[in-house]
């Protein structure tokens, strides 16, 4: 029932998925050009498959963007299943999934990441990127900051887009 | 060249507020950034991620505040240094009673080959080997980024190593040596006995606005270290110059690279700001840009070389970066072709032995020094004339040189020795327009290019009129620094070279012998005598001058006063072959940024031009 809303309203999925990854996209972006944060989830997911910088970058920005438009199904999935889709419920979804996101993901990501150093083993050969500790802090104070602002406009986008579609 | 002189030291006296002699450095590097490495093995100087970047360590400008990262061993030790053959790798040795260590520097080059692409922004990597017996050794570790204004919190992360973040920079010390963070968190210290056949390893890496990537120690530092020895003999086995003291010939070209910003082609004049002209005064300068008045000789000086890669590099640089001037051209840029270098004063930082202020950025940016468009011009006609292809803007950019040299010859200009003082009309200036016009003019004759000819050759014999009536002292029986004045300026020894008059002229001979009477001290050369500046007196003899001197010497035939002039010249260098801007013309100090670009171009042209004197030619001139 749920996936037959979504594939009827693919073209709301597939455009405002893109406009609010666009916007996630820009924050992070941002906030490393202007100093804030040195996290980059884009060179994150691509080193997991290359250990060249450019191909790691490229890859990652395509599979980031294909990310991006995963979660705004799984975002119009959510919302189908309260029966509304408001900007105030993407807020507050976009909220948690950028909590989610330094409390669960970052954290374990040392553990999955096949190029990604430990405090425990120190850097090898091949795990050499430098771990994000608690809330991505290493990263930067102001990662959780920033992390949290762009996930949280990501969810307000598509709840209002949802919305209004 | 790879001399080694040993020296005692003590490290009781090699504390925290004693300066170092200017020389008493050596130079590693990249070509992105660079760092000084003292005598006693403390980095004293680096900049972050490139040459104009801000300082992480800057001991060299303030004992106290500036930062260091010093490893060296406890108590009495003689030291001796030497770059490994070919190569920027430094290896400094102690010598205690109870043994020896090796400290290697480098800073890692990673080729396309690499094993292993992810690598950090900027590496430095540090291998201390116990050659003999056992020594203990010491370290002491005090990053302060930003020029000093910061002070960071080192935190310490298990096995990854010890980091500070600042902003969006993160500096991360990885070493397999125990250190200790002191009680504010802001620096670090070890000591640890070494026995024979050990190898440890200190890597500092840098990352900006992206994720670190900490490289592993032992055999993948070694590896790295290895990769980077093999870069540099590569690299230096690219060098075709064989003759009259090569070895100093092939030490400047490497020392030349170390300061090549490789991924523009830009080359900095000094990677150091505000070493002193005169130790305690005010003439302290950043010279970490590129200037553009030494264009032509360091072109020649790469492709005579046979590093046609690097010419065409730092003649694209120069004709691209400079767009957003072009056809006007300012005095220096930054690395990236910014045009704009505001200067400021760094009221913190006590300076070289007090000599302040501590500059960065340069106000000579925006002077106006007609000089530089006929070195641009004169880069251009010897890349092509050794092979060079230009393309249609680059060829628009030379043309509209023309045009604007045409405009403007006739102003005051401050000069090749940019002074603060008022601007005059320099006889170099006017004569470097007329080479811009004459090689323009036979550019086009050969059918590069489509110029003006007639007008063009109209400006040129106002601008020999007016060189010959106003910059020419017939009461000195010499050319002058400035017009009408009695000014003596060791540029003029250029005008032979690049072909105004024949070094057999009368008035160049002459004028030659009255440079040597006035501005010679020894075989080295002030480089004027009273021209405008607003600066107290008091520097030293400007070491490019001496090579000027060897170059007009083999020109006019004079094979054996150049040669002995070279031998003498050569004497300044330090134990590892790098030369200052200037040296004080009582004790023979070094003065000035370290070690200066400008100087070893001179070294490298001095030679050149003898080998051509003496029938090695590889060029035409």
């Amino acid at each position: 029932m749920l996936w037959q809303q979504a594939l009827m309203n693919w073209d709301q999925v597939f455009i405002w998925g893109l406009a609010a990854t666009a916007v996630l996209t820009s924050v992070l972006y941002g906030s490393q050009s202007m100093g804030l944060s040195r996290l980059s989830l884009p060179f994150l997911f691509g080193t997991f498959f290359f250990h060249d910088r450019s191909k790691a970058s490229v890859s990652g920005f395509v599979l980031y963007l294909i990310g991006g438009w995963l979660f705004a199904l799984l975002y119009f999935l959510l919302f189908a299943a309260l029966g509304e889709a408001t900007w105030w419920a993407g807020t507050i979804t976009g909220f948690v999934h950028g909590l989610f996101l330094l409390t669960a993901f970052l954290p374990i990501l040392p553990y999955i990441h096949p190029r990604m150093a430990t405090e425990y083993d120190g850097p090898t050969s091949r795990r050499r990127l430098e771990p994000p500790g608690f809330l991505g802090l290493n990263y930067g104070r102001r990662t959780p900051m920033t992390t949290i602002a762009g996930h949280t406009l990501y969810g307000l986008l598509l709840g209002f887009g949802y919305q209004i579609g | 060249m790879n001399s080694t002189t040993p020296l005692t030291a003590d490290a009781a006296a090699m504390q925290a507020d004693a300066y170092p002699a200017i020389d008493d450095y050596a130079l590693i590097g990249d070509c992105r950034t660079a760092a000084l490495v003292s005598r006693d093995g403390a980095v004293e100087w680096c900049c972050f991620p490139h040459f104009s970047g801000p300082s992480v360590f800057a001991a060299l400008l303030d004992r106290r505040r500036g930062g260091r990262f010093a490893i060296r061993p406890r108590g009495q030790y003689t030291v001796s240094r030497e770059y490994l053959p070919d190569t920027a790798v430094l290896v400094t040795r102690f010598e205690t009673e109870s043994g020896v260590v090796e400290l290697t520097d480098a800073m890692p080059i990673f080729g396309a080959s690499s094993e292993e692409r992810l690598q950090p922004l900027r590496e430095l990597l540090r291998r201390i080997h116990c050659s003999r017996g056992h020594v203990e050794l010491e370290v002491d570790y005090q990053p302060r980024p930003e020029y000093a204004t910061v002070t960071p919190k080192i935190r310490h992360h298990g096995r990854l190593g010890w980091s500070c973040a600042y902003g969006a920079k993160l500096l991360h010390l990885h070493t397999d040596l125990p250190l200790q963070p002191n009680d504010f968190g802001d620096r670090l210290t070890g000591q640890y006995r070494f026995s024979e056949g050990e190898t440890r390893y200190c890597s500092l890496s840098y990352a900006e606005s992206d994720i670190g990537v900490i490289p592993p120690l032992g055999p993948d530092a070694a590896r790295r270290l290895d990769s980077t020895i093999g870069w540099w003999q590569a690299w230096t086995r690219q060098c075709s110059y064989h003759g009259f003291h090569a070895d100093a010939v092939r030490r400047s070209a490497i020392t030349l690279k170390l300061v090549t910003f490789t991924l523009s082609g830009a080359i900095v004049a000094a990677p150091t700001t505000s070493l002193p002209e005169k130790v305690g005064g005010t003439r302290n300068w950043d010279y970490r840009y590129c200037w553009l008045r030494d264009a032509s000789m360091t072109l020649r000086a790469f492709i005579d070389l046979n590093y046609y890669h690097e010419g065409q590099a730092f003649l694209g640089w120069l004709l691209h970066a400079t767009r957003l001037t072009a056809p006007e051209l300012d005095v220096l840029y930054d690395v990236y072709g910014e045009a704009v270098i505001p200067e400021r004063n760094l009221e913190h930082l006590e300076g070289y032995l007090g000599s302040r202020p501590v500059r960065i950025g340069n106000g000579a940016w925006n002077q106006l020094q007609l000089d530089v468009y006929g070195e641009v011009v004169l880069a251009a006609y010897d890349y092509i004339h050794r092979g060079g292809r230009l393309d249609r803007y680059e060829r628009n950019v030379l043309r509209g040189i023309g045009y604007v040299v045409c405009r403007l010859w006739r102003r005051p200009d401050k000069g090749l020795w940019e002074p603060r003082g008022e601007p005059l009309d320099h006889t170099h200036s006017k004569v470097m327009c007329w080479v811009a016009l004459d090689r323009l003019i036979r550019l086009a004759e050969q059918g590069h290019l489509k110029v003006p000819k007639a007008h063009f050759q109209t400006v040129m014999r106002a601008i020999e009129e007016a060189v010959e009536q106003h910059g020419y002292n017939t009461g000195l029986r010499s050319y002058t620094g400035a017009f009408d004045s009695e000014q003596m300026d060791a540029a003029l020894l250029l005008m032979a070279r690049y072909g105004y008059r024949d070094p057999n002229d009368a008035r160049i001979r002459d004028t030659f012998a009255r440079i040597d009477r006035v501005l010679g001290r020894g075989a080295q050369l002030r480089r004027y005598d009273g021209l405008a500046d607003d600066r107290p007196p008091g520097e030293g003899v400007f070491a490019v001058c001496g090579f000027w001197a060897v170059d007009y010497l083999a020109r006019a035939g004079r094979l054996a006063e150049a040669q002995e002039r070279f031998e003498r010249l050569t004497g300044y260098a330090n134990d590892v072959w790098l030369f200052s801007e200037e040296y004080d013309t009582e004790t023979g100090a070094a003065l000035g940024n370290f070690p200066q670009a400008f100087t070893h171009i001179g070294l490298i042209t001095a030679a050149l031009s003898l080998g051509r004197a003496k029938g090695e030619p590889r060029f035409e001139d």
